[in-house]
């Protein structure tokens, strides 16, 4: 453990001094946090979504929100189609995180001296991979904290600022983000040895937010609807995932074929 | 301290070193030199248990590589072909984190230590991209060292630094070799490995030659002796020429030079005979090949040799 709050401390005082690391891990969050409080507070103070009515609202949309009016329906509706720009957070983040500080080596060619050490490469991966979905976790769970605060001021009433603190955000955010970091992270080391700059590394593992793109269009066409069961099944299969893309992320990282390969 | 035996190494159907067998003992400074591309860092690399073997054996510290290889790294220290720093950290920093990998017990007495000994200490907060290139060496040597290895490799420690840079280098090189530490260098320069190794080997692919600069020098081309003469003619060549166990005589402007099996005994001998025929001895003196010819003759085809010549 020791060795791998080493690498995680390193990774955090160089990654962390590159401009674009820094932007993308401050700026990402702020602005993702602020689109649902915009969203939340210029339906609050509109005074539209007292208007609307249940007979409004599409049956599988009523279901989302027992015992809330038909405006507080909407109000928590449209907000929750961007509770999943959270979930980029956890995706994004890493990736960049990642990018850099696996290529990083390679172009700096640090990696060599490192893998002298008596570190094993579980060790590495762990420390490496650590240093990138701890602050994308403390990321989102401070944005969706600050939002939530927001929330209960702004929400047109109690039962949407609830309903946005429910079970199935908190486990969203809480359970299914960090698992959807490490699953970008995985990618981003093996994209890592695959490539020689870090921006074709994160580009190419950017290609995860697709799905949680998909799933954010789909909700806003009305094709998916985001539940609790979903959620559950999310989490589940992103285990089974993460636990396949770690072995193959071990596997794939042979030293004698980076040592000899990476220029 | 570092034995193989048939050290083979493949990429793929490329060939990297081939039946690599020698032994380097404890305090030895080994030199390995040989032209791009030979197989020196794949060698390097094989021995710190970076990379797999393909056959053979090899173990370092008594610790049997592909079987120990965490042992090997503890008791092994590199210096790579980039000195491959955290630009970003300090000196202080960077040193600290491989200390912390190698889980040295003082680790910050440790790093101090060795930027004091470098004189880098004034320096350590300073982050290491501003180092200059001798600097920068230095610390990667010196982050080599922090866990005291019994065995460090250094793979052209002197390499791309400028003649000061590599003096300080070099130095530090030498006050190590005092200290008694096994040392496997790898070096393109020539006149450093004369200086510094205990032995060489000549390496491409496969081995070429193992022995002291000295031996291999006279393995080669034999002891000359240089006759300065202030009459050098044709006639003294073949006064030598006719005498026993002179193996070649040449004549270089007013010098012969004379291949001896035995220069102490056969110089005052070849002396008397020159002085009897007329010649006018100024001085005698022996002819010292440098490690270049001897290396040249080793890693050069015959057909390049020729064109050299």
């Amino acid at each position: 453990m020791r060795k791998i709050g080493v690498i995680i401390r390193k990774e955090w005082s160089e990654v962390f001094k590159n401009r674009f690391v820094l932007f993308t891990v401050a700026f990402l969050p702020l602005v993702l946090t602020a689109i649902p409080i915009i969203i939340l507070y210029s339906m609050s103070t509109s005074g539209d979504a007292g208007a609307i009515g249940l007979g409004d609202i599409p049956g599988n949309v009523n279901e989302l929100c027992p015992g809330m009016s038909g405006g507080e329906c909407s109000q928590y509706f449209l907000v929750s189609q961007f509770m999943l720009l959270f979930m980029m957070i956890p995706l994004m983040i890493p990736v960049t995180i990642a990018s850099y500080s696996i290529v990083g080596e390679k172009t700096t060619r640090t990696l060599e001296p490192l893998l002298a050490t008596p570190i094993s490469t579980i060790q590495l991966l762990a420390g490496k991979g650590l240093a990138a979905v701890i602050p994308a976790a403390l990321a989102s769970w401070g944005s969706f904290a600050i939002f939530s605060v927001a929330a209960h001021f702004i929400a047109s009433g109690p039962n949407v600022s609830a309903r946005l603190r429910d079970p199935l955000w908190l486990m969203a955010i809480f359970v299914v983000g960090p698992l959807m970091s490490i699953a970008a992270v995985c990618v981003a080391v093996m994209i890592s040895s695959r490539v020689n700059e870090p921006r074709a590394a994160e580009q190419l593992s950017m290609l995860l937010v697709i799905p949680l793109l998909a799933l954010f269009f789909g909700r806003i066409a009305g094709f998916v609807l985001i539940n609790e069961a979903l959620i559950m099944w999310m989490a589940v299969a992103l285990v089974l995932i993460d636990a396949g893309l770690i072995a193959l992320a071990i596997n794939l990282f042979q030293r004698d074929t980076i040592l000899t390969r990476w220029k | 301290m570092i034995v193989t035996e048939n050290l083979t190494k493949f990429y793929g159907s490329v060939k990297a070193v081939e039946g690599l067998t020698l032994r380097v003992e404890p305090g030895e400074v080994f030199g390995f030199l040989g032209p791009n591309a030979a197989g020196k860092t794949t060698t390097v690399r094989m021995l710190c248990a970076l990379i797999g073997i393909t056959s053979g054996h090899a173990s370092v510290a008594g610790y049997e590589v592909g079987k120990e290889d965490h042992q090997i790294r503890c008791n092994t220290g590199i210096l790579t072909e980039a000195p491959g720093l955290y630009d970003q950290l300090s000196a202080e920093r960077n040193l600290g984190i491989f200390a912390q990998l190698h889980e040295v017990e003082d680790v910050a007495g440790q790093v101090e230590r060795y930027l004091r000994m470098l004189g880098l200490w004034g320096r350590r907060n300073d982050p290491v991209g501003t180092f200059s290139k001798g600097m920068r060496q230095k610390l990667a040597i010196a982050r080599a060292l922090l866990h005291e290895p019994k065995v460090l490799f250094l793979d052209e420690p002197t390499s791309a630094l400028d003649p000061e840079a590599a003096r300080l280098v070099r130095t530090f090189i030498a006050d190590l070799k005092q200290e008694g530490r096994t040392i496997f260098m790898c070096t393109h320069n020539l006149d450093e490995a004369d200086r510094l190794c205990d032995r060489i080997a000549i390496f491409r692919t496969q081995l070429l030659a193992l022995d002291t600069p000295s031996a291999l020098r006279r393995k080669l081309y034999g002891r000359t002796s240089v006759f300065h003469l202030r009459n050098a003619g044709p006639k003294f060549v073949k006064i030598l020429q006719s005498t026993a166990n002179v193996h070649e005589v040449q004549m270089v402007d007013n010098k012969l030079l004379a291949t001896l099996d035995d220069p102490e005994k056969q110089n005052p001998e070849l002396v008397r005979s020159l002085v009897d025929a007329g010649a006018d001895v100024q001085f005698v003196g022996e002819l010292r090949r440098t490690l270049e010819d001897v290396y040249l003759r080793f890693v050069q085809s015959p057909a390049e040799q020729q064109e050299a010549h």
